[in-house]
């Protein structure tokens, strides 16, 4: 039997957030974290938390377990029980809807503000832009972000500043697109960003790193807008 | 209902996947009040998991390639019951739509002279299938969907789209002419049911694997824009017709890209055969996905297939080299160590046909129009009603879908989508306004569960439906069984219709959702029993133990599934595309 001990709150019935326990029986099997919800809401409708690809690429269910944030469908028991215990609370530092299920509306607000998309003042030719292999490696490790928020949740710096520190997740995007041969914004882009908060706020306390379910590095990106806006500076 | 508020659209966008987010780019860049309303945040929709790419002519990695030689591939692999003057206009029309994408950003892999990067897929050919093997699938290594997906989202951002995110459609609402004039939808943070009204309905729900146990499918796959249109009285086209993915991971049912095989990858039964040499002598693992599905069924039936119970084979990938698996097939090493624990630069992936995409759906014209037909067999077009994308049965892939060519249908009827709704728009659309009784009739359903005091439970309805379907509706078909499975499910259909809803919450009850979901499962399952009961024969994915023969007197037709007798008709395929000869059904052999 598996212990789990599940953060709750329904704002309709709760005035308080309270943790509920559950035993589950896995019958022995490895089970992926969102298997034992699954099989939890079976008996107990009301439990909510999202999940769609169940394959870690969607990004749906990035929760907290056993104090460490990633995705529930990727991650095996075997990874994450301790004592035969497992704790499941929300990602932390975003308000909670219900139960597991957070308000990831600052998350997304710090997204939007990098302008996440390609911008080129030049026309487009008739068939592709062209692009070398090599300058299309730059984009390695940072395009494959699946906006879980694992890391931005995972991160003091944005628990502290959520509305004025972009967070590793936007600023591993802002970068993509500095990276990106194709794109003509360079300038713009940094100037929005060589305020004393949007990158500077990083610490590098590396948490980002730590959590990324996809094996990203936010914080080598962050490292290399800071070198950026330095060279801009100069 | 007099108290309900309602939101006023010129055009709504069902769903936030990749062919709703290409239609909405569209309007959104023409000023049109448009809405996307997704019942999760676009970049979790369904097309972020595909891998391998999007197949299209652009005459990289073969200067001479022609998209007529593509649009031949696409007819056959179809078994000749693809629209031709559909896969005409995708094919034709695929370069324009990729390249905008690759100028919207999207990272492609490439090749050294900077082009995009273009992998062999399965049934491809040059020249009208006599010039060998084709390499026409644009990739962005095997995370082609995630990039398409989140491409079309940020240009979405950057064109000020209204975003419903987290948003259910639960019913159309039908005007008294029968038009379709907007929806009956939940805000699901809040559980508040909203009327969005609107002049355009655009169905871009994709998929429902979930109606089957083991599937490929995001667990969000369950056929709402299909269930919707069902249950407001229009026919659906081709349902019988589901794709079988050769290489679904054994146990988790993820999918594994066939550009794995298109890399070079193959498969092997225990006695480490490479079995598709037998069936298929020359494209052997890059045989049509139909083929190749059957192929593995075979072997295991016959004994040879591999692991302790030999209900699976093996995708060998370990010759191609940790350097091409890490550049281009980075994602399938990661899926395969988390749910196969293998990994394939040492060890096979254990692999077994598993469903994965509709061909079927909302039966459409290329602009993404419903067509409804009428007592005659002639085609009427429903009014205000849109559908692309998987929920969309345009039809370009017949009885059976090629690799890459998702992706391609998605972004070119979007936009063909988007593209039409414009200038309807301009022309002016003046549709009756729905009355009191149109909107309530939309919302019995949703009234009906929140007033459900017992019966069974979501769940384990599901898991008896999915059991149906894997049971009697999978790779091989036969008559008994399926009649079986058109009784299990009629008598599924009335407990479902007496099922529990226990909580009433309104915040986040993903419990309402799942049983509003469960309701959709239930149509689209029953629409595909139905039909596949009901084509007496053997074409693509539909394959009959009781009927082993395609048969072109009588079936070289579109079926169509008629919800309010649940009755199936026949449609007309068309072999008249404007530009090029008619490709004449043929023998299909790989």
């Amino acid at each position: 039997m598996l212990q789990v001990s599940i953060y709750r709150y329904n704002p309709e019935t709760d005035s308080a957030p309270y943790m509920q326990e559950f035993q589950v029986d896995t019958q022995g099997r490895d089970l992926m974290v969102l298997n034992v919800l699954e099989l939890i809401k079976e008996g107990d409708s009301t439990m909510a938390y999202r999940r769609s690809c169940r394959e870690g690429v969607c990004g749906s269910d990035g929760m907290n377990m056993n104090g460490k944030n990633g995705l529930a469908c990727i991650t095996p028991l075997s990874e994450v029980v301790k004592n035969g215990k497992l704790t499941l609370r929300p990602l932390p530092g975003l308000p909670v809807i219900r139960d597991l299920v957070v308000d990831m509306g600052l998350f997304y607000k710090q997204y939007e503000r990098i302008q996440p998309y390609l911008q080129n003042d030049e026309p487009a030719p008739a068939i592709e832009r062209l692009q070398s292999p090599e300058d299309r490696d730059k984009l390695d490790g940072l395009y494959e972000c699946i906006l879980c928020a694992c890391c931005s949740t995972a991160c003091p710096s944005f628990w502290w500043n959520p509305d004025k520190f972009v967070g590793p997740a936007g600023l591993l995007q802002a970068y993509r697109f500095l990276a990106d041969s194709r794109d003509t914004a360079t300038r713009e882009r940094l100037s929005e960003l060589e305020d004393p908060f949007s990158v500077f706020r990083c610490r590098g306390i590396m948490n980002c790193v730590a959590v990324c379910p996809k094996g990203l590095n936010p914080t080598r990106a962050i490292g290399k807008i800071r070198e950026m806006l330095l060279a801009n500076a100069t | 209902m007099s108290n309900m508020r309602s939101l006023s659209f010129d055009a709504i966008i069902i769903g936030g996947g990749g062919s709703g987010l290409r239609a909405a780019l569209e309007l959104a860049k023409s000023g049109k009040k448009t809405a996307v309303l997704s019942k999760v945040f676009p970049t979790r929709s369904h097309t972020v998991s595909a891998q391998g790419g999007i197949t299209c002519a652009i005459a990289s990695a073969d200067p001479n390639d022609d998209w007529r030689w593509h649009m031949y591939d696409t007819v056959k692999g179809g078994d000749y019951i693809a629209d031709q003057d559909a896969a005409e206009y995708m094919c034709s029309e695929g370069p324009k739509a990729v390249f905008e994408l690759e100028h919207m950003g999207l990272p492609f892999s490439r090749f050294d002279n900077g082009r995009i990067y273009q992998r062999p897929f399965g049934g491809q050919s040059k020249n009208f299938g006599t010039g060998g093997q084709a390499a026409r699938t644009c990739a962005a290594a095997d995370r082609t969907g995630h990039a398409l997906l989140h491409t079309l989202y940020q240009n979405n951002l950057k064109n000020n789209t209204t975003f419903l995110n987290e948003w259910y459609a639960i019913d159309l609402v039908k005007n008294a002419n029968g038009d379709v004039v907007g929806c009956i939808a939940m805000d699901i943070e809040t559980g508040e049911v909203v009327h969005v009204k609107s002049k355009a309905t655009v169905l871009a729900t994709g998929g429902s694997g979930r109606i089957y146990a083991s599937t490929t499918n995001a667990l969000i796959n369950t056929g709402d824009g299909i269930g919707m249109a069902l249950r407001a009285g229009f026919p659906m086209q081709d349902m019988e017709m589901w794709q079988f993915h050769p290489t679904g991971i054994y146990g988790a049912g993820v999918l594994v890209t066939e550009g794995c095989r298109g890399e070079g990858g193959y498969l092997v039964n225990k006695d480490g055969e490479r079995f598709m040499e037998r069936y298929a002598p020359n494209a052997k693992d890059l045989a049509g996905r139909d083929v190749v599905a059957r192929s593995m069924v075979m072997e295991i039936l016959e004994g040879r297939g591999c692991g302790e119970h030999g209900d699976h084979v093996y995708l060998k990938l370990d010759h191609l080299g940790e350097e091409v698996l890490g550049k281009r097939l980075p994602g399938i090493v990661e899926l395969s160590k988390t749910f196969a624990h293998a990994d394939p630069a040492k060890e096979p992936i254990p692999v077994v046909p598993t469903c994965h995409y509709m061909m079927g759906g909302v039966p459409t014209n290329v602009h993404g129009q419903a067509i409804m037909t009428d007592a005659d067999g002639k085609d009427s077009i429903v009014g205000g009603l849109y559908a692309c994308g998987e929920a969309a049965c345009v039809s370009v892939h017949g009885a059976n879908r090629l690799g890459g060519n998702s992706l391609l249908d998605l972004v070119v009827f979007g936009r063909a989508a988007g593209i039409f709704i414009e200038s309807a728009l301009n022309e002016g659309v003046d549709y009756l306004e729905a009355s009191e009784s149109d909107v309530d009739a939309a919302m019995k359903r949703v009234t009906r569960w929140n007033e459900s005091q017992g019966g069974e439970s979501v769940p384990a309805l599901r898991a008896e439906l999915q059991g149906i379907m894997q049971n009697s509706f999978g790779v091989f078909r036969e008559e008994e069984n399926m009649q079986k499975g058109v009784g299990q499910l009629a008598e599924l259909r009335s407990r479902i219709a007496n099922a529990h809803l226990p909580d009433k919450s309104g915040a986040f009850n993903t419990a309402r959702v799942e049983a509003l979901e469960l309701d959709n499962l239930m149509e689209v399952a029953e629409a595909t029993a139905i039909a596949a009961l009901e084509r007496k024969e053997s074409r693509g994915a539909h394959c009959r133990y009781d009927y082993p023969d395609r048969d072109d007197v009588n079936w070289l037709k579109h079926s169509l599934y008629f919800p309010a007798d649940k009755k199936v008709g026949k449609r007309d395929v068309n072999f008249a595309p404007k530009t090029v000869d008619m490709f004449e059904p043929k023998v299909r052999t790989y």
